[in-house]
């Protein structure tokens, strides 16, 4: 990767990452999309993988001559905390809604739209993303355009209530976009598969000196030239961190001079995650090489050099939803041995890209493998990052929003020729 | 002759909601869904996140064999070739008839895990000129590294499925040509579409090209030492 001057412009600084046949499509695209008002809308401006996507892609957007805007709704906090349990229910937990705050989240949308109705009203195409600003549809009758709610929750076994509740105000869209088929909820209208991507211009994914991987290595006791494991990830079962730790202590029998780093954040409202962070702690017992890394936050930069500095990365996920932790790791080029569940099915390939286990002594056998023939991780991490590349960076992405919109404006029959 | 008009395509894929757990759903569904879902998951998976060679040509046998472990009707599903049929009903059919004939072969039911169904997709192409024109077909060997991934889907596998059916854009070009490039068809009728990534194929047709415009190298003449 060569350093490129300040000027220049964020799609030539794409194209050096994705390809210069990647950007050279996105441009011909968009020539059919000239000047075209397009609005998303979401809930919050800065964190949050949303807002992390909608930082580059609407600037993108932009500079391909689209007329993009990003609006974010404002709420009270009551109304935080009833998307906020949407978004569990969403996901399956069982959750009551009480009434008051479900008047509370459909008040603070109709004051959103007093504020927002022309600009929506005027939108040629308009991206409502998550269930946050969902009923901004129905408080905007004269709208002109196409609206698409855009989806990122996993929605494939959502708690019914929420979801019948939720599904009124989404039902009247023109589209819907899901991340997987797996996600996706039967619409009366159209639903787009749009998988997630990374953005190779982030902290988290920008290239790093050596000298501050080993450092961030010594500050954490974890010693850079042994071969060392990493899995990033919340405590939670899903993940599976102890089923991580059995891997590993199967392997240490074969690789002494093993290591193992869980890290993962913690939320301060997360009762379940202090749980299994116990059962994590008990499981490692006394082993000096396991790294237990359980501070509420690290910064991209940390993750980043923890995820450049290993040798291998496990997602040992027993239910996941795409897994960007995961393709991060490949685009580092890492050998990432899996669960063999949700996204990370799209992403690994068994002795290509990766391997997917459905067991401890899966992931083993693979860590072993791996570690006894070095030269297969770096061919291995060398074909994750060109998986990567292809597939699962933001200009990718950015494809298949162009293409959606293309799609809406011009019908979605089977075939759209355009001249 | 016709200039060659250099196209590109992109593909917005759509979820049907319907999905499969046991072989014989899969026989049911496949019976009213939209023709659509069939032409995606024979010819949009090469447009799909993939790793150079595939193990199958298309979705139903990688599901037969992945998630039913099914390897006799993998196979058999395998070497169906899409481009041997009129039209995508025909193709359907003769999917039905090789589940049914499964079906009475067996006698368990064989189902898949929740979480590995085979759920039904289609997509909408979007085809979009580039407006690159090549007048002579030694224009190839520059113009195919240069193409997208896109354009090499669009030209050499899509193509398959319009006028004239089952071949690739280039030959039918290059057919307008008379005879003379019938050694450099033969050759793309040898490369074989479905096993591999669209950027392999780029590079394959590129190499076909070169290999055949390269100039003929010149003859060394035989100096004696004297």
């Amino acid at each position: 990767m060569t350093d490129l001057p300040e000027s220049t412009s964020l799609l030539e600084r794409y194209a050096a990452h994705a390809g210069a046949d990647a950007v050279g499509q996105l441009r011909q695209l968009a020539t059919r999309l000239q000047g075209l008002r397009v609005v998303h809308v979401n809930s919050t401006r800065q964190g949050g993988g949303v807002a992390e996507i909608l930082e580059k892609l609407v600037p993108l957007m932009r500079e391909l001559g689209l007329d993009a805007q990003w609006e974010v709704i404002e709420g009270s906090k009551e109304f935080f905390s009833c998307t906020k349990s949407f978004h569990n229910a969403l996901q399956g937990r069982a959750i009551a809604v009480p009434e008051p705050l479900l008047c509370e989240y459909e008040e603070v949308n109709a004051a959103n739209a007093e504020r927002l109705r022309p600009l929506l009203e005027e939108a040629d195409v308009v991206f409502i993303h998550d269930p946050q600003p969902a009923p901004l549809l129905r408080f905007c009758p004269h709208r002109r355009g196409k609206w698409v709610w855009r989806c990122h929750i996993d929605l494939s076994r959502p708690h019914r209530p929420v979801w019948r509740y939720l599904r009124q105000f989404i039902n009247g869209y023109d589209a819907s976009v899901f991340s997987l088929a797996e996600f996706a909820q039967p619409m009366p209208h159209l639903v787009f598969l749009i998988p997630p991507s990374i953005d190779p211009l982030s902290e988290k994914n920008l290239p790093l000196p050596s000298e501050e991987v080993r450092r961030v290595f010594r500050d954490f006791g974890i010693d850079h030239r042994r071969p060392t494991l990493l899995q990033v990830s919340r405590f939670d079962h899903f993940k599976d961190p102890v089923g991580v730790i059995r891997a590993y202590k199967l392997a240490t029998a074969f690789v002494p001079s093993l290591q193992l780093i869980l890290a993962g954040g913690r939320a301060a409202d997360d009762p379940e995650g202090d749980l299994v962070l116990k059962e994590v702690l008990a499981a490692a017992g006394d082993d000096p090489d396991i790294h237990v890394l359980s501070a509420s936050h690290y910064s991209d930069r940390v993750i980043n050099a923890l995820q450049t500095g290993a040798d291998i990365v496990l997602q040992k996920s027993i239910r996941e939803g795409f897994g960007l932790t995961v393709t991060e790791a490949m685009w580092k080029s890492k050998p990432v041995i899996g669960g063999n569940t949700g996204g990370i099915r799209l992403q690994l390939f068994n002795h290509r890209t990766g391997f997917l286990v459905d067991t401890p002594e899966g992931a083993a056998m693979r860590i072993r493998y791996l570690l006894f023939n070095r030269q297969r991780i770096e061919q291995i991490g060398h074909n994750a990052r060109e998986l990567v590349r292809r597939n699962f960076l933001i200009t990718r992405q950015l494809r298949e929003y162009l293409t959606l919109m293309v799609a809406l404006i011009h019908g979605a029959g089977d075939r759209i020729e355009l001249g | 002759m016709e200039e060659f008009a250099i196209k590109d395509c992109a593909l917005a894929t759509i979820a049907t909601g319907r999905h499969a757990q046991t072989l014989r759903e899969l026989r049911d569904i496949l019976r009213d869904i939209h023709a659509g879902c069939i032409y995606h998951h024979f010819w949009g998976t090469l447009m799909r996140p993939e790793f150079y060679d595939r193990e199958y040509n298309n979705d139903f046998a990688a599901w037969c064999h992945h998630s039913l472990h099914d390897s006799v009707l993998a196979e058999r599903l395998a070497v169906v070739d899409p481009a041997d049929y009129p039209d995508l009903d025909a193709l359907r059919q003769e999917l039905i008839e090789l589940i049914d004939e499964r079906l009475d072969e067996t006698e368990v039911i064989l189902t898949a895990r929740a979480d590995q169904l085979f759920h039904f997709t289609r997509s909408v192409t979007v085809v979009f000129d580039t407006y690159r024109r090549l007048s002579h077909p030694s224009e190839l060997v520059t113009a195919v590294p240069e193409m997208s991934v896109g354009s090499i889907f669009y030209h050499f596998i899509d193509a398959r499925r319009r006028e004239p059916i089952g071949m690739d854009d280039f030959r039918a070009w290059l057919k307008g040509f008379g005879s003379e490039y019938e050694p450099l068809c033969d050759t793309l009728a040898e490369i074989d579409p479905y096993f591999e990534s669209l950027f392999v194929l780029r590079t394959r047709l590129a190499r076909a090209f070169k290999q055949h415009f390269r100039p003929p190298r010149p003859r060394r003449s035989k100096v004696k030492e004297g």
